[in-house]
């Protein structure tokens, strides 16, 4: 196919922000259309792709829509783009909250709204580059744009925390910048000299993936890149102990942010943990995966009771997600091709449901101007459309059969058990699934439910475009719960040829 | 001996700009010399476009003293960018301060001394350019009336002068045991001695410290926030740049082509003064409130990853040290035409007087936060590329910690860089006057600011003629 549908989708945004610079900073209205546009493009072109790709290439697999450019010839980088069943899901997420995000009410982005559209234009594209790019050069040129957008968005249009006064919109800005930066500063290192060792093998520079996968690297090397790679991964998915910015940093920012980081970004980690990863060095995701697991145990239980004592709503959602990703990479770690479907699968079903959970408290926070749950309540009198979200959205946290989080974390579980050295692990975050209940119903109970309160009764229901977000998300929730072959096979053709590596390759050891 | 002058004809031109400036500087009154800056910059950007004429000469001069090969052409035409844009610059500095034209003169001829010195073939000529460059600069540095410039001039003549004579005495204790001031023939005449000299070390670590004075290299770093901050900001941009990249240049020159024999000696000796710059550069910018001393640690910081391209001893480390010296000096000039333009209007150079500056004036404060990003390496910047084909020399040799080093130490500037433009997007002015800026500063932003973000994205053009630079230094 000659039609570069994959830069369209990926610089639409990018041209969308180009166009916003030039309009007046008083047209709000007008701003805010060109955002909806745009991103409105991406989301389009990605569910006509998805659609193509699952009725056209899911049999064959293999990677589909390429373009590629030779970009900088000496360091062996093109401008290589394409998707598979593996970042295709992530692709139609990232439009999706993309999309969603640009209608979600985000408090205070009244004050400078021109210099908001346009840095979430950018932070859209530049999560959606590091998905559709099949060349490591522009995966991690993409991977890194995003972090001073999101910096300057959490510091200008952010929130401090009722709960922890020491947490400033500077200081949780400041340090979700820092955290993932020394992370990818450490996997920069790794991407340099695995491209250096690979060059020297293929005999020229290249930073293909696909290539460097090709390349068999000894067992040692394969070591110490990968733990140089998992340093910068899996801060960017807030494994235990690298955490500690995720929860901070999603409370102090706008609700546009908290829903892309929270529901795509941080999805990068896991995206570049298993593409590049297992993919290019199985022993050593052999060798890190039960360090992985044993850590991935302190996400879930560890951040599931820290998130049992939040009081405030998006402290709340923060811990949980981190939770979550440790069902994410207990996936990961039982490298097997169950467990790696249930983990990209659990990536889509989360990012969905994150995303759902933030927009509904941006909306709450910018009604009632507080997210401090005990001075909530009752909200179900005044708001029942928003109770309803919630609900739907608590649910699929808690992974209720029909909605789309279920399935991917029964597989999450099947692939663990049937990996022997993982068993005792997986029993134990199984009970993560209870702790998570708890939370979310707990938080729901009572912001929902209860006795209606009478300071509240001025606000309004959500209506006209705030309620397209959540339709949409809860649409989309619902339908990949219903027909869950719809996700479950695309990823599948993505992670099967990296499972069949991880395989091959353990044969060999086994063999040695 | 024939001697073919045209091969000179950068530096001759160079010379004769100076000369004339000079002269026709005397002959006009006094209120209309604001233009002979407009002319030299007129000249130098002539003599830039003349100079592309010069790749793929290669070839050495009066019995090798002076050498015309594709890497000294790149650093002239390096040396000549930043003079067309610094002087640009400076125009309206330069007019406040009673308008000397003596300034223009003085930084052409440390042009030329940094021309000189990259084409440097034998010990001698390096030393008496050094000297043309760093006396040009101890008169520039002290060259505003008031006790902090002359302090900087004085402080960077004494310590200048020590170092001058330490790199002489190093210098002569190489021609000591070699014989040879030529450097491309040094390296066949230590081939000659039995075995290892410590009296060659010595030398080596002399001449190290000695241009490691110049480059800012930790511990002969003490001198640069000083300095950087006393001098007039024209000349601390330019000394921040030209000085440094010359500084550079010359440095490989030596310890490649003279000294490839002593490697061992110096590699690690290399190695852990680029960790300790890049350390103790970058940590100790972050408590710094005046704009000009942090940009000088900065810039310590930033020789630490600039002398991994030497550390490298291979045609990728010199192409990445000629690739990243004109990201730096473009992001430096940059940096400095800003903190420049501010401080014409608010007569400070502390940081917290750059509060709102993004209301003050848009362009400068986004143009500043680009800058400074690319100098923290951050995509989709040049400064990012410089830095991946700098560290991508080394890594396979055994310098993998120096690389971690490197990108942790890139990512905590990030901090200091951040303050700044949390600062002026976030803080509130306290004089909302908008800054005007001059026309002629306004090019050197734009063009700085356009050619950062385009090598960022596309760094083909550039990557193509360090390639070249690289290949000449070794091969030639």
């Amino acid at each position: 196919m000659n039609f570069p549908v994959l830069s369209i989708i990926l610089l639409a945004p990018i041209i969308g922000a180009l166009i916003n610079v030039f309009i007046p900073k008083e047209n709000s209205k007008l701003l805010k259309a060109v955002a909806g546009i745009a991103t409105f493009i991406s989301l389009a072109l990605s569910i006509l792709i998805y659609y193509i790709y699952y009725t056209q290439h899911l049999t064959t697999g293999g990677f589909a829509f390429q373009e590629n450019i030779p970009w900088i010839t000496d360091l062996g980088v093109s401008y290589a783009l394409g998707v598979d069943g593996f970042s295709l899901p992530l692709v139609l997420l990232t439009s999706v909250i993309g999309f969603c995000a640009v209608f979600s009410r985000s408090w205070s982005t009244e004050k400078r709204v021109k210099e908001f559209y346009i840095l979430l234009l950018f932070l859209t594209a530049g999560v959606m580059g590091a998905f559709v790019a099949t060349d490591l050069f522009i995966f991690f040129l993409f991977y890194e744009v995003v972090v001073i957008p999101i910096y300057l968005m959490v510091i200008v249009w952010g929130s401090g925390s009722k709960t922890r006064q020491t947490v400033t919109k500077e200081y949780a800005g400041m340090k979700l910048t820092i955290y993932l930066l020394i992370g990818s500063a450490f996997l920069l290192a790794g991407i340099i000299w695995m491209v250096m060792l690979a060059g020297d093998i293929l005999g020229n520079l290249t930073f293909d993936i696909a290539a460097i996968a090709s390349v068999n690297f000894p067992e040692h090397l394969q070591i110490i890149i990968f733990g140089l790679m998992a340093l910068g991964f899996t801060s960017l998915i807030s494994m235990f102990p690298f955490h500690s910015w995720s929860p901070d940093g999603y409370a102090g920012a706008p609700t546009a942010v908290s829903m892309i980081h929270a529901g795509v970004l941080k999805k990068i980690g896991g995206y570049g943990l298993i593409r590049i990863g297992i993919f290019i060095f199985p022993l050593g995701a052999k060798f890190w995966a039960p360090a992985i697991a044993i850590l991935a145990t302190g996400n879930v239980l560890y951040a599931g009771f820290i998130s049992l004592a939040q009081k405030d709503m998006k402290y709340v959602i923060g811990y949980s997600s981190v939770s979550h990703m440790g069902f994410v990479m207990v996936g990961i770690a039982s490298l097997n091709v169950i467990g790696l479907n249930g983990a990209v699968a659990n990536m889509f079903g989360h990012g969905i449901m994150a995303a759902l959970f933030f927009s509904i408290i941006g909306y709450i926070y910018g009604v009632t101007k507080t997210r401090y749950i005990p001075d909530l309540g009752g909200l179900a009198h005044q708001m029942p459309r928003v109770a309803g979200a919630f609900l739907v959205a608590s649910m699929a946290s808690a992974g209720l059969p029909g909605l789309l989080t279920f399935i991917p974390e029964f597989t999450i579980f099947m692939g663990a058990f049937s990996n022997p050295t993982l068993r005792i692990i997986a029993f134990i975050v199984l009970t993560g699934i209870i702790i998570g209940a708890v939370y979310v119903l707990r938080m729901a109970a009572s912001v929902l439910f209860g006795p209606r309160k009478a300071e509240w009764d001025y606000i309004q229901d959500i209506k006209g475009f705030s309620l397209v977000p959540i339709a949409i998300l809860i649409a989309l929730a619902v339908i990949f719960g219903l027909f869950p072959s719809l996700l479950m096979d695309m990823v599948n053709s993505g992670i099967q040829p990296i499972a069949d590596k991880l395989v091959a390759a353990s044969q060999i050891g086994g063999s040695l | 001996m024939e001697i073919n002058f045209s091969l000179f004809s950068i530096e001759i031109a160079t010379a004769l700009l100076a000369v004339i400036i000079l002269i026709i500087g005397l002959m006009i009154p006094k209120q209309s010399r604001h233009i002979l800056g407009y002319i030299i910059a007129l000249g130098l950007v002539v003599i830039f476009g003349f100079s592309f004429r010069f790749y793929g000469l290669n070839t050495a001069v009066i019995d090798k003293m002076y050498l015309v090969d594709d890497f000294s052409v790149f650093f002239k035409q390096l040396f000549l960018v930043a003079a067309i844009l610094v002087i640009l610059a400076s125009i309206r500095y330069v007019n406040k301060m009673n308008g000397n034209f003596e300034f223009y003169v003085i930084t052409i001829v440390a042009a030329l001394g940094m021309m000189v010195l990259v084409s440097a073939g034998d010990m001698l000529t390096l030393y008496v350019a050094l000297e043309t460059m760093a006396i040009s600069f101890y008169i520039l540095a002290g060259y505003k009336t008031d006790p902090k410039s002359a302090e900087a001039g004085m402080k960077y003549l004494i310590l200048g002068a020590l170092s001058s004579g330490i790199l002489l005495y190093g210098l002569s204790l190489i021609y000591g045991m070699t014989g040879t001031v030529i450097i491309t023939e040094i390296a066949a005449k230590i081939g000659l001695l039995s075995g290892y000299s410590p009296a060659l070390v010595v030398g080596l670590v002399f001449v190290l410290a000695g241009l490691g004075f110049k480059i800012s290299l930790i511990p002969f770093q003490m001198w640069t926030p000083d300095v950087y901050e006393g001098a007039p900001t024209p000349v601390t941009a330019f000394l921040a740049t030209g000085s440094k990249a010359a500084s550079f240049a010359v440095l490989a020159r030596l310890l490649l082509i003279a000294l490839p024999a002593y490697s061992r000696q110096w590699q690690l000796l290399v190695a852990v003064l680029a960790a300790l710059t890049m350390i103790i550069g970058n940590l100790a910018a972050i408590p710094q409130t005046n704009m000009k001393r942090m940009l000088a640690y900065s810039s310590i910081g930033q020789a630490g990853y600039m002398i991994t391209g030497i550390l490298a001893m291979n045609q990728a480390g010199v192409s990445a040290l000629s690739f990243y010296s004109v990201i730096y000096v473009l992001a430096t000039v940059g940096a400095f035409t800003v903190v420049m333009t501010c401080s014409t209007q608010t007569d400070s150079d502390e940081i917290t007087d750059y509060a709102g500056l993004a209301q003050r004036s848009p362009l400068m404060a986004a143009a500043l936060t680009i800058f400074l990003l690319s100098m923290a390496g951050i995509p989709p910047l040049a400064g990012f590329t410089g830095k991946l084909y700098l560290f991508k020399s080394i890594v396979n040799q055994g310098y993998l910690w120096l690389v971690i080093v490197g990108l942790v130490m890139s990512m905590v500037s990030v901090y200091y860089y951040l303050k700044v433009a949390k600062v002026m997007y976030m803080n509130d002015p306290v004089d909302k006057t908008p800054i005007t800026i001059p026309a002629e500063a306004k090019i050197t932003l734009l063009l700085t600011m356009i050619a950062t973000i385009f090598f960022g994205i596309y760094a083909q053009p550039l990557s193509v003629l360090a390639h070249i630079a690289g290949k000449a230094l070794l091969t030639f």
